[in-house]
């Protein structure tokens, strides 16, 4: 619930691969933002929160970015991010990256404390139970492992989608199992990956559902990726599009 | 054991074209998953007694030089022995000594993980003496001369048509020829033979799934009973366990055994449970008449208080592996050594060197599911991220890769260049892409397009977006 009378500041994290590959979902990140009554802002000089690097063992590199994170959103009541992965780089790793260095590390925990996934953001934050929006078909919504598990983000999508009108949710069988993305893992291992992503589409299938939504670009680049390849026609979109009601762009990697 | 970590990727490869391999691990995804998660939903305090349990291990680990002369001072006043070895050869040489003192032919073998670590089999073997496995799936990869793949399951890579051609094979020279195809079956069978050889072997070696320190104890868990029979037949019992099985008292064992077999196989408890001290003391009815434990180390002290001390938790549920992606793709030899799955990633990098079995901390999503499942609560994609950092920081990981890196964070941090070259970058692709909007083919992106299309960027950088939509509302 919003308490205090002044207009929440929301600096948007948007992310590299939002930034770059599908600017549609910071559009439909800030409708969503500012139809909840938001101040949003996106400082320009972002690039991306670091996790190629801190994932690939360059923690010195992480580091660099992460501070440079920390700096531009310091003066931000709240800071948005449309992607579990990196709300969880911000929120769970930046504080660890910084546990030797203890005035950063304050700063850390203090951006860690207020950074959110978006569409947990809605919800638990902002107490957002509905959305004026419209799409039609069944949908399924892929939990991505950083949503589900570092920021413990299930239901909160799932709550939101069932208010779209025309919108039915069709659940997979095995929502707890990745997708098989995993950064640098699907290029370095990709016939692994490619086990993954197999199995995760036979999911899809067998749950109906015509459109998948998840709050990661990664994940939905691997999948998306995948079922262009199968030639299959279900359409990939991030869950934010479907819930600001911006679907006008073809869906990732086009139909 | 040979050492494949190096070919991981290779040898997942094979792993995943192998269509016999890939039934076998269709068979266990059903199995250990839903059975633990019954296990754990019919415990309300589950979660809680994996707080106690992470909080007893560590507080062993770090007391555990005490631990461990508290454990040797109660093992020595029960008449029994322990043999401190830093190195695998120490632990082989240890054993072999008692074998040979004793004039030993053959030793039965329960499952022992720290056997397999210092490759015991092979050792013996070499000297002239029979090790007989009693464990039914550590028997079956004996008979097939091959590696466990799964620290609880060992022969879970085989199918019930390949252990049957194997026990036709083998069991002929017991008088055995009828193929048997029945699960039931095919284990009577392994019992009959290996009856008798309880009785004939001169020693009997286990692994310990805890040492108590207060008792001066060694508890084994099992669902054959084949370590009880182990234990008490020969002359002399000899256990290999590993430094961090230590616990304070009897309390911790049972604490943590209630997390043991509800996490491995969604049991309550193991069907058999033995707390065996010392030798036959006067008076009692059965037991051996020696009792060594011997104690191996092998690089575990050298992780105390370091970023990898955590896994020294760990009590081989396999949990972790049951609930890995990768594992359940690709099965456990690929791991290439003795343990395979998330906590082979961690732990086989600490006992073989991050050069052999850099592939595996790497080999992962981050997916974190093992971690969730972990009842020690170890931080298993953290350690392997920490393994990440060695690789890099040692300079080990492949040179194209950290030049990538390198260059990408370069470009991450001086935002005003990194600006136009990606709008540049992304202009271009979207203009290939054209109304396709994805490529099939992408140049440096072979292992991207090799199994997947690349979807193609919009076209334009978020960020020009809302500068533009500033600009038009006046803002800065
Ligand atoms: S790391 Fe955890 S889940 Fe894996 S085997 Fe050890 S105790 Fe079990």
């Amino acid at each position: 619930m919003m308490i205090s009378k002044a207009p929440i500041r929301v600096g948007l994290f948007v992310t590299c691969l939002v930034d770059l590959f599908r600017p549609s979902v910071g559009l439909a990140a800030v409708k969503l933002l500012e139809d909840a009554g938001c101040v949003v802002e996106a400082p320009l000089r972002q690039t991306c929160c670091g996790q190629p690097a801190y994932n690939s063992g360059d923690r010195r590199d992480a580091k660099a970015i992460a501070r440079q994170v920390i700096d531009l959103f310091e003066g931000y009541d709240y800071v948005v991010v449309p992607s579990g992965s990196c709300g969880g780089m911000l929120h769970e790793h930046y504080p660890r990256l910084f546990a030797d260095e203890p005035a950063m590390a304050r700063r850390a925990e203090g951006l860690s404390a207020r950074t959110f996934e978006l569409v947990a953001f809605l919800t638990d934050k902002l107490g957002l139970e509905r959305v004026d929006a419209r799409f039609e078909g069944a949908v399924a919504y892929h939990d991505s492992c950083s949503c589900l598990r570092e920021l413990k983000v299930r239901d909160q999508p799932r709550r939101l989608l069932s208010t779209v009108e025309g919108l039915t949710l069709a659940e997979l069988a095995n929502p707890e199992i990745c997708c098989g993305f995993g950064g640098a893992f699907c290029v370095k291992y990709p016939e692994i990956s490619t086990r993954m992503v197999d199995e995760k589409i036979e999911d899809i299938r067998a749950s109906g559902a015509r459109t998948l939504l998840a709050a990661d670009l990664g994940c939905l680049m691997n999948i998306a990726g995948r079922l262009h390849r199968e030639g299959d026609r279900i359409e990939v979109r991030h869950v934010a599009e479907v819930l600001a009601g911006m679907t006008d762009a073809p869906p990732i990697g086009g139909r | 054991m040979e050492r494949t970590s190096h070919a991981f990727k290779e040898s997942a490869v094979r792993a995943l074209q192998d269509a016999t391999l890939q039934m076998a691990l269709g068979n266990m995804r059903v199995g250990f998953v839903g059975k633990r998660q019954k296990a754990r939903e019919r415990l309300p305090e589950f979660e809680r007694l994996c707080d106690l349990a992470r909080d007893i291990k560590d507080h062993t680990l770090k007391h555990l030089d005490f631990y461990l002369e508290a454990f040797e001072a109660r093992v020595k006043a029960q008449d029994g022995e322990v043999h401190w070895c830093r190195t695998p050869a120490e632990a082989r040489q240890v054993i072999l000594e008692i074998c040979q003192r004793v004039e030993a032919r053959t030793v039965t073998k329960g499952k022992s993980m720290i056997a397999e670590e210092i490759a015991l089999n092979e050792f013996l073997e070499a000297n002239g003496i029979e090790p007989v496995e009693t464990d039914l799936g550590e028997y079956i990869i004996q008979l097939a001369h091959e590696p466990p793949s799964h620290i609880i399951a060992p022969a879970i890579h085989k199918t019930r048509e390949q252990v049957s051609d194997l026990f036709f094979e083998h069991h002929r020279q017991y008088g055995k020829t009828r193929r048997l195809d029945e699960t039931r079956a095919l284990v009577d069978e392994a019992r009959q033979v290996l009856r008798p050889k309880y009785v004939a072997a001169d020693v009997g070696i286990t692994g310990a799934n805890f040492l108590v320190a207060e008792t001066g104890s060694v508890v084994i868990v099992t669902n054959e009973g084949n370590s009880d029979l182990t234990r008490t037949l020969p002359k002399v019992h000899i256990v290999t366990a590993s430094i961090e099985k230590l616990v304070p008292n009897v309390e911790d064992v049972w604490t943590i055994l209630r997390l043991l077999a509800r996490s491995a196989t969604g049991q309550e408890l193991s069907t058999y449970t033995t707390f065996a001290s010392g030798p036959r003391q006067e008076g009692e009815l059965d037991g051996p008449g020696e009792f060594h434990v011997v104690l191996l180390d092998n690089g575990r002290s050298d992780v105390l208080g370091t970023e990898f001390q955590d896994i020294l938790r760990c009590i081989r549920c396999a949990a972790c592996i049951n609930h890995c992606p990768v594992y359940r793709a690709v099965g456990g030899h690929a791991y290439g050594w003795v343990y395979s799955g998330p906590m082979g990633a961690v732990l086989t990098p600490m006992l073989i060197g991050i050069e052999e079995a850099g592939h595996l901390p790497n080999a992962s999503t981050f997916c974190g599911r093992c971690e969730a499942v972990c009842p020690m609560r170890i931080p298993l994609p953290r350690m392997m991220r920490h393994w990440r950092e060695r690789e890099f920081e040692g300079g080990h990981s492949p040179p194209t890769f950290r030049r990538g890196i390198k260059l990408w964070a370069w470009l991450a941090r001086h935002p005003r260049l990194y600006g136009p070259v990606m709008a540049l970058a992304i202009g271009l692709m979207a203009r290939l892409a054209g109304r396709r909007r994805r490529f099939r083919v992408l140049p440096l992106a072979g292992g991207w397009t090799g199994s997947r299309d690349f979807p193609a960027p919009e076209g334009q950088r978020f960020m020009a977006m809302w500068r533009a939509r500033r600009a038009a509302r006046g803002g800065p």
